[in-house]
């Protein structure tokens, strides 16, 4: 146990003193979240609200068809100007993107109006091009209720009620809360944790085995009069250590930064308080070990400083696969996923940040599964340091 | 005391060693000798038990390196080839780490790292961190942390390697000095007039085996060369080869 800590309480203070480690443990970690995480935040708000307080502009060919028609684009903040010269050149500008979309009004548009047969009125569109497809939908949607507003004057000049157009009236009822609107998007949340977590252990657990091979000062160490199990608990215990600190910054960094995004206005209020905060640290906390053991062993493999590098930055990816897979297919938490590290704390946490009941259960199982794969890989890592080939 | 029996060692394909056996007694100072790659550095390396041999055994004192690795080890310090420190610790703090280590109390590492500094007359950049230190430098503080549980047996691998003149007279002088306190001092190198300068025993190796196992007088005499260079090629000839 003595020799446990003295070798974590080493490179505790050698690793503080490693300008590297400490970066990516307590900046790059914990930062790299929440500043990618407002980055798409405000681009998202900006996309859906922006929209239809924006003027646009229209090109329009054949204005003088339809000036009622330009009046109405125009007091829905369409800003109609001249487009190009005929049909071609709107398909041409289009299809170049010059344009991203034209409106066409025919010659005979007037004289099919007032014969109440249907008037043609033509959008050109890319609708493979998103970004122009917006605009295209918002113009689509105006004219729509043009058409709309002129059917509803007709039937009203003819003595009908514009209501037997509408027999049938669907009312929505969307029963998800804020919190639960911010789980999807917030469900991202809990990678960067996990990464945070890792990034903040990932130097050390090179340093402490590829790294101090490859200095050469592994040998000497080996040759104390100490097991080598101790050594590397010792090593593995630092590792945890600094994945703990990175975790805590990184939780703390989002719980402040969220405060700052304004995700009312995209309809969400995701339940993160203190509370959460601490709640979450612990359903992430099993976690650390399995790291930290996870990126030892890996990194006892490798050869060389370089090539631990690589391979810990698939380790690094690796637990987004589960969260991948569980959110691109839309599965509720079940007993089974509990079982599964990175799953399961993502589960769990995202039913937090939608502030629903948490099922204790699916706590115990994930924390208990996560610490025994954990301790399983620790044992491995201590049992690997027993082997002569260690040395390289 | 160090007993060495017939042990052997393979790589893969490579029979690095093949049963070399010499002792090592107190208060003598042996050196190990050998072209490079004739199997040194292996045979150290099962000393200080970092390598299990295949065949054969060998002890430290009365502890086999293989049943009783942990008792084996508390007897020696050893240097490593090429033996790195921590960059970010002091040399003072790279010592202490290693006196920790090996169980000593807190007031009692303090002293002993005072004692070691004083020993290897490193005080004047004890409270350096090691990044940026030369060669010689690096050897001392190595060899300082080795010493740093007293062991009765000191095995030092290549320790003159890259070190100036100067830092190679102090290191002869201290391990005469181990050599007086009655230590068993086993030190390899490649080149001869090193060896027979300090050693009261010469192990000549080649091929992983041992050509000679003599005094320098003794190597001579058996070789029919004056020249000690000579002596050794002819020593190493005397092994067949493969």
């Amino acid at each position: 146990m003595r020799t446990l800590l003295t070798v974590f309480a080493k490179e505790v203070v050698d690793n503080f003193r490693d300008r590297r480690t400490l970066a990516s443990a307590l900046i790059m970690g914990p930062l790299f979240g929440p500043v990618l995480f407002a980055f798409v935040i405000n681009l998202s708000i900006e996309q859906s609200l922006g929209d239809m307080d924006r003027t646009m502009t229209l090109p329009v060919v054949g204005q003088q068809h339809a000036p009622n028609l330009m009046n109405y684009l125009r007091s829905h903040n369409i800003d109609v100007v001249d487009g190009p010269a005929d049909r071609d050149a709107a398909v041409l500008a289009v299809t170049t993107g010059e344009q991203d979309v034209v409106v066409i009004v025919p010659d005979g548009f007037g004289e099919q109006l007032a014969d109440t047969v249907p008037a043609k009125v033509e959008l050109i569109s890319d609708q493979a091009n998103t970004q122009a497809e917006r605009d295209a939908r918002r113009v689509r949607g105006a004219l729509h209720s043009y058409s709309q507003e002129l059917a509803t004057m007709r039937l009203v000049a003819r003595g009908v009620s514009p209501l037997v157009l509408r027999p049938i009236h669907v009312d929505e009822i969307d029963v998800s809360t804020p919190s639960g609107r911010s789980a999807i998007l917030l469900g991202m949340m809990s990678y960067f944790f996990i990464f945070a977590l890792l990034m903040g252990g990932m130097y050390l657990a090179i340093d402490t085995t590829a790294g101090e091979r490859e200095r050469g000062s592994l040998e000497p160490l080996l040759s104390l009069p100490v097991t080598r199990d101790q050594l590397m608990l010792g090593k593995i215990a630092a590792t945890c250590v600094f994945m703990a600190v990175s975790l805590l910054l990184s939780l703390c960094s989002f719980f402040v930064a969220l405060k700052f995004m304004p995700l009312e206005q995209l309809g969400m209020t995701p339940n993160f308080g203190p509370m959460v905060v601490v709640a979450a640290f612990f359903v992430l906390a099993p976690f650390i070990l399995l790291g930290a053991s996870l990126m030892t062993l890996v990194a006892s493999f490798t050869k060389s400083y370089k090539e631990a590098q690589t391979w810990l930055s698939i380790v690094l990816v690796a637990p987004t696969l589960p969260i991948l897979i569980v959110s691109i297919l839309t599965l509720r938490p079940q007993l089974e996923f509990m079982f599964v590290p990175s799953l399961s704390q993502h589960l769990l946490l995202v039913d937090m940040i939608k502030n629903e009941p948490v099922n204790l259960l699916h706590v115990a199982i994930s924390v208990s599964s996560t610490l025994a794969i954990g301790a399983a890989l620790t044992w491995i890592c201590a049992r690997l340091y027993r082997r002569e080939g260690l040395l390289g | 005391m160090i007993k060495v029996d017939g042990i052997h060692k393979s790589f893969g394909k490579v029979h690095a060693v093949r049963g070399v056996s010499f002792d090592a007694p107190d208060g003598k100072i042996t050196g190990l000798l050998g072209p490079n790659g004739a199997g040194k550095s292996t045979t150290l390396r099962v000393l200080y038990t970092v390598l299990r041999p295949d065949q054969g055994c060998a002890s430290i004192d009365t502890a086999d390196v293989v049943t009783e690795s942990l008792a084996a080890r508390q007897r020696i310090g050893a240097l490593p080839h090429g033996a790195g420190l921590y960059p970010h610790l002091t040399a003072r703090e790279n010592i202490a780490y290693y006196a920790r280590l090996c169980g000593l109390e807190n007031h009692a590492v303090d002293e002993r790292v005072e004692n070691l500094v004083a020993l290897l007359e490193i005080s004047d950049f004890a409270d350096r961190r090691t990044k940026g230190f030369s060669q010689g430098q690096r050897t001392k503080v190595a060899l300082a942390r080795a010493l740093v549980h007293n062991p009765q047996n000191v095995i030092l691998d290549e320790p003159s390697n890259g070190l100036d003149v100067m830092a190679t007279r102090s290191l002869r002088d201290l391990i005469l000095k181990l050599k007086d306190a009655g230590r068993c001092v086993l030190f390899s190198s490649h080149v001869m007039q090193e060896v027979a300068a300090l050693c009261d025993d010469i192990v000549i190796i080649a091929n992983g085996k041992v050509a000679i196992d003599d005094s320098a007088d003794g190597i001579r005499e058996r070789t029919g060369c004056d020249d000690l260079e000579d002596a050794f090629v002819r020593a190493i000839e005397m092994v067949e080869p493969g």
